[in-house]
């Protein structure tokens, strides 16, 4: 215990060290070091042009969005949005999930349809209501025709002219940069791991008996013995905007899978099609037990990133609560998915166990996060910029 | 289901597809002139519906037929029709039999119905009856004899001498390991039946038996049994294609003995281990071979599931879904001439059952 203890203390180190540089090994207090992929190693000269590519705003149709327009540091690394809104105020149909830890998702996007951040940066620019371009040559062309990437290209990737830059290189460079987006060390973290029992309120610490017992949400959002991601990486349907397609499943899932067949794109169909959206999983697996599933989110730094769930549908940490507390439903006489995940069941919390479970909520926002968010309000009208 | 799913299951069936997709001249060969079609239908069984008091039943069985009903419908092309493998109901009573039949109504088809024990033994199968029509029947579809028999039947004194009231009856059949229980049987009357019904059925045509207890002795302790399992089997043995389907059991078994291969169905409620022994007497257990990759009790449908059955040319494969899980497809294999588990059966590629402690 006691080696452990020092191990951590010296893993934390080694972390603050980097702090204002980006992190290239090593992990905060509270998570497992970074996986980077063998074959997409971390440089600082990747990370830095991976840190211009995630701001460009030149490769969106209307040339005002970026990675960042939506996943924006200042909104801890989230656009405090229901769902997102891409070029030419065009809405998608899902809530944008935060970028901070999503190195150690084991995939990505609420349904899972890629397998890591390269893939996934691939994505948002050649979206219809995202980016808006055509195609990966748009993006490329952008970058081909700037002296400054092209030299950037050549340092990082050894390219001996713009015509050697390809999309792989640019997933690369924008995932190295997000896998330095990296936070923990909460008031959580040092209660939990760090032997400091007064970091979190007795509030908090009651909340997180909740978590662990009776409000079974520990058994998805994982706490391990030196870690917690907070996140199981699978798959479970909570209930969340089954009513939407209630009683159309059917239909609507095999004109999906018929017009997947036919070649249409699932990145594309789900965030245009709102109906398409609520398949969930199914949309990737085509596994009939997945319908309305999505990804498990961390909870790290939630109270800085609402609204939640995948559609955005829920406004505060206490309303998240209420809907855990009536089994998957807003209200208690609301109907049930008939797709509900087994896990998901009526908790009989008291108020003052849900208010406690909020207040645990809260000790899991990192410090450097909670300094860099102005704002937590959420935003209803369209982006002026 | 989709028409993607279906192919990518059709092609882990390998062998199974490869025989079917013979030029059709061969095929004939091995069936005659009855050429049976392909065609699919889905298998939900064992949902042990159970009445808390007036309207409140418990969730978790609920959910589970639920959850089964809603996925089938999901089912794409449509299945034929869908079989029923019995145990809609916990302790046999009107309320939980009704209450069960009211989820089972949201299928989309056709549904036959199996007599499970604890559909029977409150009322003697009365109310079943009334629901549901008779407790042995056969049909023909597509080139395919179907067969349902009432395999919970037992011994005439232990049905009406032995007991003060009907719920001990029910509650003593419902124990396992209980050394005043009774094995199960077809009994002499069904027998009969069934002799006559394939008296005109010719040989070739394949069969499929479905029955609530397995047709062959697993384990008597908790009735994975059936106690004149061998003289079914021999009314069975005549026939080149027979696929005996059962309930009951709530895991995933197969076997082969002879000419008659076996599927279990999963449960929707609860799974049920594996036997680990049976000292009486001669084991006749298959082999455990692929054991359930795990069960987090933390969600309440791992471990449990539905099925949906491909016929090709007479040989069955069953597709497990199985929620929170990794769906299984266990398919007969022509060249092994016994089903196999298509993804797990090599050593090497089995997922060891995690244990909990």
């Amino acid at each position: 215990m006691t080696s452990l203890s020092t191990y951590r203390r010296v893993a934390l180190c080694i972390f603050i060290a980097g702090l204002g540089s980006p992190v290239v090994n090593g992990a905060p207090l509270g998570l497992p070091p970074v996986p980077i992929p063998a074959d997409n190693p971390q440089t600082p000269a990747k990370i830095e042009l991976g840190d211009r590519l995630y701001h460009e705003t030149r490769f969106s149709a209307d040339g005002k969005v970026s990675c960042s327009t939506c996943h924006e540091k200042d909104k801890a690394f989230t656009d405090h949005r229901r769902v997102s809104e891409g070029h030419d105020g065009l809405l998608g149909t899902r809530n944008a999930p935060t970028v901070i830890n999503a190195a150690y998702m084991k995939t990505l996007f609420w349904d899972g349809r890629e397998p890591d951040l390269e893939g996934q940066s691939k994505q948002p620019p050649v979206n219809p209501v995202e980016g808006g371009l055509p195609n990966h040559e748009a993006l490329l062309e952008v970058i081909r025709n700037d002296p400054s990437y092209v030299e950037a290209f050549k340092e990082v990737f050894g390219v001996n002219d713009a015509s050697e830059i390809t999309i792989d290189q640019y997933a690369d460079a924008i995932a190295s940069f997000e896998r330095t987006i990296i936070a923990g060390d909460s008031p959580f973290d040092r209660y939990q791991y760090g032997g400091d029992k007064s970091a979190m309120s007795e509030a908090a610490i009651r909340g997180l008996k909740v978590f662990t017992g009776q409000g079974r949400c520990v058994s998805c959002h994982i706490i391990e013995e030196t870690q917690a991601l907070f996140t199981d990486n699978r798959f479970h349907n909570i209930g969340v905007g089954f009513k939407n397609i209630q009683g159309r499943e059917a239909v609507i899932a095999g004109e999906f899978v018929k017009a997947k067949n036919a070649g249409a794109d699932v990145d594309k169909t789900v965030l245009a099609d709102p109906d398409a959206s609520e398949l969930g999983r199914f949309a990737v697996s085509e596994n009939i037990n997945q319908v309305g599933a999505f990804k498990t989110a961390s909870l790290r730094n939630i109270a800085l990133t609402a609204p939640y769930m995948h559609d955005g549908s829920q406004k505060t940490l206490e309303d998240m609560v209420t809907f855990y507390n009536n089994g998957g439903r807003v209200k208690e006489d609301d109907p049930f998915s008939p797709f509900l995940s087994g896990g998901i069941r009526p908790l009989n919390l008291s108020d003052q166990q849900q208010a406690d479970l909020v207040e645990f909520l809260k000790a899991l926002t990192s410090p450097e996060i909670a300094e860099q968010v102005t704002s937590t309000e959420i935003i209803t009208e369209k982006r002026s910029d | 289901m989709s028409n993607m799913n279906r192919r990518r299951f059709l092609k882990t069936g390998g062998a199974v597809l490869a025989a079917s997709s013979l030029p059709l001249s061969l095929v004939e060969v091995a069936f005659g002139k009855a050429q049976p079609e392909n065609f699919s239908f889905a298998y939900i069984s064992d949902s042990h519906i159970t009445q808390i008091k007036g309207k409140e039943f418990v969730r978790n069985w609920d959910r589970g037929l639920i959850r089964a009903v809603a996925e089938a419908n999901l089912l794409d092309p449509r299945p034929d029709f869908i079989f029923y493998g019995g145990d809609i109901a916990q302790l046999g009573k009107p309320e939980e039999i009704d209450h069960g039949l009211e989820i089972l109504a949201g299928l989309r088809g056709d549904v036959h119905y199996v007599m499970g024990e604890h559909d029977y033994y409150l009322d003697l199968g009365e109310h079943w009856r009334k629901r549901l029509g008779a407790e042995h029947y056969s049909f023909d579809h597509k080139g395919v004899h179907v067969v349902v028999l009432n395999s919970i039947l037992t011994y005439h004194d232990w049905t009406y001498d032995k007991w003060d009231t009907p719920m001990r009856r029910m509650k003593e059949m419902a124990r396992l390991d209980n050394p005043q229980g009774s094995p199960f049987m077809v009994g002499d009357e069904q027998r009969e039946w069934l002799r006559k019904d394939l008296a005109k059925v010719s040989k070739n045509t394949p069969l499929v038996i479905l029955s609530h207890s397995p047709l062959q002795k697993i384990y008597k302790g908790w009735n994975f049994w059936t106690e004149d399992a061998e003289q079914v089997q021999a009314l069975l043995k005549p026939f080149d294609k027979v696929t005996v389907l059962y309930g009951h059991v709530h895991q995933i078994e197969y076997n082969q003995i002879g000419n008659i291969s076996f599927n279990s169905a999963m449960a929707t409620a609860w799974p049920w281990p594996y036997p680990a022994s049976f000292t009486q007497e001669a084991s006749y257990m298959p082999k455990l071979t692929v054991a359930m990759n795990r069960a987090d009790p933390f969600f309440e449908r791992d471990a449990t599931g539905w099925q949906f059955i491909n016929m090709h040319t007479g040989d069955v494969d069953v597709h497990y879904l199985l929620p929170d899980n990794r769906n299984r497809v266990v398919a007969f294999d022509q060249k092994q001439g016994h089903p196999v588990d298509t993804n797990y059966q090599p050593e090497s590629a089995r997922i060891p059952p995690q244990h909990h402690f």
